[in-house]
């Protein structure tokens, strides 16, 4: 048997993309254990990271970032292949669509707000989408939407507000 | 532990003692994000929760529907049956059966029903109150 040795070549992009995912999955252990009035409400502070990245390193890096988070998250809380990871995999791709497009928008006039708020309401949708039609089919799970769409706002500003202030700090040191 | 953050958040969480006012970092677009966001909130409030809001009245007598009332000015009817007269008083949003002639009352004392399906029943008198909201009735009926 000869011994074969397998390289993998890492580079500076994968340190720095595996760096910004380890603050993410750090933030989402964190969350895990804040209590929550309803099941599926919460900061999504993780998202931080994920628009600190994409402001600063484009969309590529985002999506790696928060993919990555989302399944190494769940598995450090031990959600993986739960339903509600499926639910945290369907926020982000749905916001990872709506970011693709929110970063498109003219950076003069549109900030970091802006593109939280479309993306934490994107998030919502692909979680009722699919909760509507594999968790919970029924109607029934519309009736949440108010809710989950209020929560959507609340955390998509605060979490826009405290990116763009983390962005302007590090392009001003 | 340092050493693992990026170097950008690491130089953030070294100035943690900055700050600053919040809105310097919203944009006219944030603005009329935000703004859009907030009606688009209110809306969908407005939306998917009317469903419960009865709007009207409906007074049957033998199953058959005989006047409905709109719940948005007060008024009181009069509805004939076997036994004689049921009085229906409806105010805004809410209505009750004011006063019956059957003998047991349980219709009067139901008092005042609220809820979109709702319903006071005056069984010797044969006679009916349900309330009705938008759309569809979810339920055949609601009792307490």
């Amino acid at each position: 048997m000869t011994l074969s040795v397998i390289e993998l070549p890492v580079t500076e992009d994968d340190r720095r993309i595996a760096r910004y995912t380890a603050a993410a999955i750090a933030l989402t252990v964190a969350e895990a254990a804040l209590p929550s009035p309803l099941p599926g409400i919460k900061p999504g502070l993780a998202n931080i990271v994920v628009l600190v990245v994409l402001l600063r390193y484009g969309w590529r890096d985002a999506a790696w970032v928060s993919l990555l988070r989302v399944v190494a998250g769940s598995l450090v809380i031990g959600q993986l292949f739960a339903p509600g990871f499926f639910l945290a995999l369907a926020g982000a791709v749905s916001s990872l669509a709506a970011l693709f497009l929110a970063v498109q928008l003219p950076r003069r006039w549109f900030g970091a707000v802006t593109i939280s708020l479309l993306a934490a309401f994107a998030h919502i949708g692909g979680q009722l989408l699919l909760a509507r039609l594999w968790l919970v089919p029924h109607d029934g799970v519309f009736y949440l939407a108010p809710l989950f769409a209020t929560a959507a706002l609340i955390f998509g500003t605060i979490n826009g507000l405290i990116a763009a202030r983390l962005i302007m700090q590090v392009e001003t040191i | 532990m340092k050493a693992v953050l990026p170097e950008d958040l690491r130089e953030v969480f070294s100035k943690a003692g900055y700050s600053g006012s919040w809105h310097k970092y919203l944009k006219v677009g944030d603005w009329l994000v935000l703004f859009l966001s907030c009606a688009l909130v209110v809306l969908s409030y407005t939306l998917l929760w009317r469903g419960g809001v009865a709007d009207r009245a409906i007074v049957k007598r033998d199953g058959q529907t005989i006047i409905e009332i709109s719940l948005n000015s007060a008024s009181k009817t009069r509805v004939e049956g076997p036994l004689g007269t049921t009085v229906i008083e409806v105010q805004p949003g809410r209505a009750r059966v004011f006063s019956d002639p059957g003998p047991r009352q349980y219709c009067v004392q139901q008092g005042w029903l609220t809820r979109a399906g709702a319903v006071a029943i005056c069984a010797p008198n044969h006679i009916t109150l349900e309330l009705n909201g938008r759309g569809e009735a979810r339920y055949d009926s609601l009792g307490y």
